[in-house]
């Protein structure tokens, strides 16, 4: 049988001395995933990251493979490869002996590894570079190489770090596609570190969105995009009002579910306020609204609803939203 | 390009500059040009002549005494000094790029030969080895004297080295399966094997010219720069002059043959990538 998880981080925990980098966490990461680690810097992400590699110990807790439990095994013996932040490309190895370079260190003869290395050249599309050096490649160029180097071990799990975000925005669009059609491709998981919320929502199939060393939630995109289980969570993806309540949750609307109405229009539930900014954003106007409680808020309003009933900054106007849009977040 | 007018700062820099490249080069350029006295000229100028006199008058050793001995010795010398430099500075540098209990006072023990007067560290070595009834020889007591001033210099190049060296080479060779020594051999020495050949170049120079901590040291047989040292007191003739030109010569030819070891490294480097 084969196993449920790729990946299983079991109450793992990582200190540094008396810092805590990353704090009891449990994972699960399904077979043949796209999982993405979310967050901000130093929130435990990378660190994650590092210790199902192998390149950190941990402090404690267990780290499952395919139900093989490797927390103390090295990096080669795990059924995984990492593609680094900086590509660590050999530099003076040409671009098939780099990617050559895993098969060399396991004995595998000349001829039989540029076949297999070839192989890996042509599925990133790079045949034509085999016998540059790395400084002679773009920063793209360098990334499907770093690529086709780790892949050739045939990982079960391919971790990545940061890996889109020394490319041009461009690019990184077209790179994007590209990992992800290279996952679908070859049927293992993509471990992937960012700190962009688009990035991760675009690829992947599980988020896990990380703070202060724990799992602040771990879903599909959809869900933690749309019912975020904390105030953090709403925050960092962005595109949600929050709004405190009583006890220790807040409530957490998605901006494009509130509408802004005249401020004497009779609506529950709403908070009246002043327009404190408009900005024309294409397919949608982002009105804030400075609200008499104190907070503010933000309706983002498709454009032919906000120039139907066009508002002004200074304007007063009431924000309101469906029940059943609402829900509450643990605050933190 | 620059299109604005030089001022009088430039010219006033320009010749102090000269000036200093003057006092660097200018014993050595009047000196080569004195070896080629003629055989009847004297120790200063005019010249009276020109020939390649002197330059044969070298390698008779009755006359000058032993000029060839002497920079064979050298010569060896500075073989091994720099072999164990590289060994050594290498080792330790890699040692240090983790912390481990006494590191501190271990690197300050390691630099302060280098504080200590060179005269001292060779009248100690020589000391010592009379004590322990040791003949001083140059292979044995001023290798280990030269050894205190070229193995702090070569730790701090590797330290050096390794401050801008990249771990994450080291981290991407472990995950592709590479056991520490294949690391060490297959990514850190390639990527590093300029500086070492550097270090290489400057154990060699600085054993080469070393003069203070191989006085009291090297026992019977003088390496060159002590019987440089020796000949200009009882030697009057350009010979001296002529032995100046064939040395410096040789220091220019090992110092460009190794950035030509440099230059092709590279050069081969980029043609296997073309």
């Amino acid at each position: 049988m084969s196993a449920r998880y790729d990946v299983e981080l079991i109450a793992v925990t990582k200190r540094y001395g008396a810092t805590v980098a990353v704090d009891d966490i449990d994972l699960r990461i399904p077979q043949r995933s796209y999982c993405c680690l979310l967050g901000p810097s130093g929130c435990g992400k990378t660190t994650t990251l590092r210790v199902i590699a192998g390149h950190e110990t941990v402090t404690s807790g267990d780290i499952l493979i395919t139900d093989q439990n490797i927390t103390n095994s090295p990096p080669a013996q795990r059924g995984t490869a990492m593609m680094f932040q900086n590509y660590a490309l050999f530099p003076h190895l040409n671009c098939i002996d780099n990617v050559a370079f895993g098969l060399k260190m396991r004995g595998v003869r000349k001829a039989a590894r540029y076949a297999q290395a070839r192989e890996f050249l042509e599925l990133t599309q790079m045949t034509a570079y085999a016998e540059r050096l790395p400084s002679q490649l773009s920063g793209g160029q360098q990334q499907r190489i770093a690529l086709a180097r780790a892949l050739v071990t045939k990982p079960k799990i391919l971790l990545l770090d940061e890996p889109l975000s020394a490319l041009d925005p461009f690019l990184r669009g077209r790179m994007r596609e590209e990992l992800k059609r290279l996952q679908n491709e070859l049927g293992i998981t993509f471990i992937h570190v960012t700190h962009s919320q688009e990035e991760a929502m675009a690829l992947a199939d599980l988020v896990v969105v990380m703070e202060g060393g724990r799992i602040q939630q771990a879903d599909a995109p959809r869900y933690v995009f749309d019912q975020p289980k904390t105030a953090f969570v709403a925050r960092f993806l962005g595109g949600h009002n929050l709004m405190p309540r009583d006890d220790a949750t807040e409530l957490a609307v998605r901006t494009d579910r509130c509408r802004l109405f005249a401020i004497d229009d009779v609506v529950q539930p709403s908070l009246p306020g002043a327009v404190s900014a408009i900005e024309y954003q294409g397919t949608r106007v982002q009105v804030t609204l400075d609200t008499d409680l104190g907070i503010r808020l933000v309706s983002h309003l498709p454009d032919e609803v906000f120039y139907g009933h066009p508002f002004q900054i200074g304007d007063r106007a009431r924000l309101s939203w469906s029940r059943s849009d609402a829900h509450p977040v643990i605050a933190n | 390009m620059n299109e604005r007018k030089r001022t009088l700062g430039f010219y006033l820099l320009a010749g102090f500059f000269g000036l200093y490249v003057l006092f660097l080069y200018g014993p050595t350029i009047t000196i080569a040009v004195l070896s080629f006295q003629g055989p009847n000229g004297g120790l200063t100028f005019p010249m009276n002549g020109h020939s390649l006199h002197w330059f044969a008058n070298l390698f008779e050793p009755q006359l000058v005494g032993d000029f060839g001995g002497s920079l064979e010795r050298s010569l060896l010398l500075g073989a091994m000094v720099m072999v164990t430099t590289v060994v050594v500075s290498l080792s330790a540098g890699l040692a240090y790029r983790k912390r481990f209990k006494g590191d501190t006072p271990l690197f300050y023990l390691t630099v302060a030969s280098l504080v200590v007067p060179s005269i001292l560290v060779s009248l100690g070595v020589g000391l010592m080895f009379s004590q322990c009834g040791l003949d001083t020889a140059w292979y044995g007591s001023a290798f280990g004297a030269q050894l205190t001033w070229t193995l702090p210099f070569g730790l701090l190049i590797m330290f050096a080295v390794f401050s801008r060296f990249n771990p994450s080479y080291e981290e991407a060779a472990r995950d592709l399966g590479a056991s520490s020594w294949q690391t060490l051999r297959h990514v850190v020495l390639p990527i590093i094997a300029p500086s070492l050949l550097g270090v290489a170049l400057f154990g060699f120079t600085l054993s080469y010219d070393e003069f203070a901590r191989t006085l009291l040291t090297a026992g019977e047989d003088n390496t060159l720069p002590l019987e440089i040292f020796a000949m200009t007191t009882n030697i009057t003739t350009p010979v001296l002059y002529a032995l100046g030109t064939l040395t410096t010569t040789f220091s220019f030819v090992v110092i460009g043959s190794c950035i030509a070891a440099i230059a092709i490294i590279q050069r081969r480097r980029a043609k296997r990538a073309a």
